[in-house]
């Protein structure tokens, strides 16, 4: 695991309008997808962000992958703000983050063979010749599992599993230091995404890519992060190592979640939480704390005012966004204040 | 681990012969209509100076309004003659070229006219989106006869003028179908995944989105095959299409209107090739509709 920091994001919000009028539009309110976000990705690195659907994982990653323009904050790739790349900075950021896509029958062109899609990036990238391309598509076609004599087919003739090695194929062929995985696994049958999962960690050995993972299953981040960021409505409310962030959960939102996901063994007795109420609208979301007006632990006015993220006393890595432990509170896994 | 799973090869059933899998190709076009416009208008319009019997646009007055020959005429005129005394068989023929060449300029016009802009209007969304959805909006809701009226008494009746009336009333058929689908596909992930890799607008719209629409683009067109032969017919019926003597199948109908009671059959026949045509031409492209493009039902 490296330690360099390869992306860092800094407070970054983006809010979408919602806009009124055929004509002459008004903006009557905003969506609050991501609010005030901070977490890094060092080299060789993944770091999961966990949360339910509506949670802004995703729009997290369309940010990272310049799909979205922030509406507050930056984010830095190598010190870089990308926002602000022009010409040929542009184009190797671009070749240096991919991104893998949930569903491999919509994320792959039906009228394009599969060599032509693999090879994508450096033929946009890159000026290689027919035979530098057509070797390099067949070697990593190899590294993903698949065999070069299948280049000349169309998506259409492969199954879900096979195409998603298409799809990693086609990220990694720009040998990337980041690939953004957007619930890379959960479109495919339950036999198939083992596979997917060990292929993309065997490939992260040899390729030395950093990954953001975005999953709103837990088991799937467990076996694939290093780190994990938990999101709900717009905010990382938890933070920590893998092993950690299992071992001990903080934040009331994490334990929930914990406790809604299947144990690995039938016969395991654990808490329960059940948690009442939706989900707040992000168009207006509760002041303070987000998870304040479901939480079970909520312990009065102090998690409706602003929250800081603080760290915990025996982890360095584990920060936690909740009032349970804001400053003077006595709790034991907190410490000093950021 | 994982390396060596996964990698069966795909079978492809190999046919047991040949000549078979043609056989069984061939038995599932729709054989009638491509017969049809076969002897109707393609080999004719191929093939005129061969099979047409006459000149087409000399007769004699002599031998004018003679009755077809299965109708007691004389045999040397199959169909018969028209008011000036010229075959009728060898007009209808060479006015198959007519036809084909109206409707095949009129749609390639509106088509890439109609395929750039609703490309553009799908793609870039924003106020281009706009214009060209109004303009799409305006000219469905004029009358397309009107334009022609209008359009004739400016530049005058011309093969030309034809044209451009056919590609200014079906651009926008193909625009707002095309901006459709383009709007779908431009959500799609294949065309995220190819923007995070760099690929540019253009290579974007030509590479992933163009060759997802051409299905649409072929069925439609075959669909609109038909419609133009009736529009240019109506036109030259109306005096504002292809000019005399030229033997413009729609021309020929209205020569025939004020012998119709008498002559019957210098009207009849050319309404017979029009009809036959349209019939078979929608018939084909209902066809293509369905193996190509199902979801297109209701245009």
């Amino acid at each position: 695991m490296g330690t360099e920091i390869l992306l860092q994001v800094n407070n970054v919000k983006k809010y979408f309008p919602i806009t009124k009028g055929l004509l002459f539009v008004k903006t009557i309110g905003q969506v609050k997808a991501v609010d005030d976000i901070s977490f890094t990705i060092g080299e060789s690195e993944t770091l999961a962000l966990v949360g339910e659907s509506g949670c802004g994982k995703t729009t997290t990653a369309r940010l990272i992958l310049l799909l979205e323009q922030p509406t507050h904050g930056e984010i830095l790739l190598d010190g870089k703000d990308i926002y602000a790349l022009q010409g040929d900075d542009y184009r190797r950021y671009r070749d240096r983050v991919q991104a893998v896509f949930q569903d491999p029958w919509s994320s792959l062109n039906p009228r394009i063979q599969v060599r032509d899609i693999v090879a994508e990036p450096i033929i946009v990238n890159h000026k290689l010749s027919r035979q530098e391309i057509r070797d390099r598509v067949e070697k990593i076609l190899v590294d993903v599992g698949l065999d070069p004599v299948h280049a000349d087919r169309f998506p259409h003739e492969f199954s879900g599993g096979q195409r998603q090695r298409i799809a990693v194929g086609s990220a990694l062929i720009s040998n990337p230091q980041l690939i953004v995985l957007d619930e890379p696994v959960s479109a495919l049958d339950v036999s198939i995404r083992a596979q997917i999962m060990n292929l993309l960690r065997d490939v992260q050995k040899q390729y030395h890519v950093s990954y953001l993972l975005i999953v709103h299953d837990l088991a799937t981040a467990r076996y694939m992060a290093h780190k994990i960021a938990v999101m709900y409505l717009g905010k990382i409310v938890e933070y920590a190592k893998t092993e950690e962030l299992f071992n001990n959960p903080v934040h009331p939102y994490t334990k929930a979640l914990f406790s809604a996901a299947l144990p690995s063994h039938p016969d395991i007795q654990r808490e329960e939480i059940i948690l009442h109420g939706e989900v707040p609208s992000p168009i207006d979301p509760p002041t303070g704390c987000p998870f304040h007006p479901r939480c079970p632990m909520k312990i009065g006015t102090v998690c409706e005012k602003e929250i800081q993220t603080l760290r915990c006393k025996d982890n360095t890595e584990h920060w936690v966004s909740c009032g349970l432990y804001a400053e003077g509170r006595p709790e034991p896994e907190t410490g000093r204040q950021q | 681990m994982s390396k060596a799973v996964a990698t069966q090869p795909l079978q492809t059933g190999k046919p047991r012969s040949v000549s078979r899998l043609w056989w069984r190709k061939l038995r599932e076009l729709p054989l009638v209509s491509i017969i049809i416009l076969l002897i109707v208008l393609v080999i004719p319009a191929l093939l005129a100076e061969v099979i047409a019997p006459h000149n087409p646009f000399e007769g004699s007055l002599g031998k004018r309004l003679q009755a077809p020959a299965f109708f007691g005429g004389p045999s040397e005129h199959l169909l018969g003659t028209d008011h000036q005394g010229r075959d009728i068989l060898s007009r209808i023929i060479y006015g198959s070229r007519i036809s084909i060449a109206v409707a095949a300029a009129g749609i390639l016009i509106a088509g890439i006219l109609g395929t750039l802009l609703g490309l553009m209007a799908g793609y870039f969304r924003g106020w281009i989106d706009a214009l060209v959805m109004r303009l799409v909006d305006i000219t469905l809701s004029i009358p397309a006869i009107l334009v022609a009226l209008v359009v004739a008494a400016a530049i005058g009746a011309r093969f030309s003028s034809v044209v451009f009336i056919i590609a200014l009333v079906l651009w926008a058929v193909y625009a707002r179908q095309i901006r459709g689908e383009t709007l779908k596909w431009s959500q799609s992930d294949f065309v995220a995944r190819a923007r995070v890799a760099g690929a540019s607008h253009f290579r974007i719209l030509t590479r992933h989105i163009l060759p997802n629409v051409t299905n649409t683009l072929i069925v439609l067109a075959t669909l609109q095959v038909g419609f133009v032969i009736v529009f240019e017919a109506s036109l030259s019926f109306l005096g504002v299409g292809i000019p005399r003597p030229n033997p413009a199948w729609g021309l020929m109908i209205a020569d025939g209107r004020k012998y119709v009671m008498s002559a019957w059959w210098i009207s009849f026949f050319p309404g017979l090739a029009i009809m036959l045509t349209v019939l078979s031409l929608n018939m084909l492209g209902d066809w293509l509709r369905d193996r190509l493009d199902p979801k297109l039902r209701q245009v």
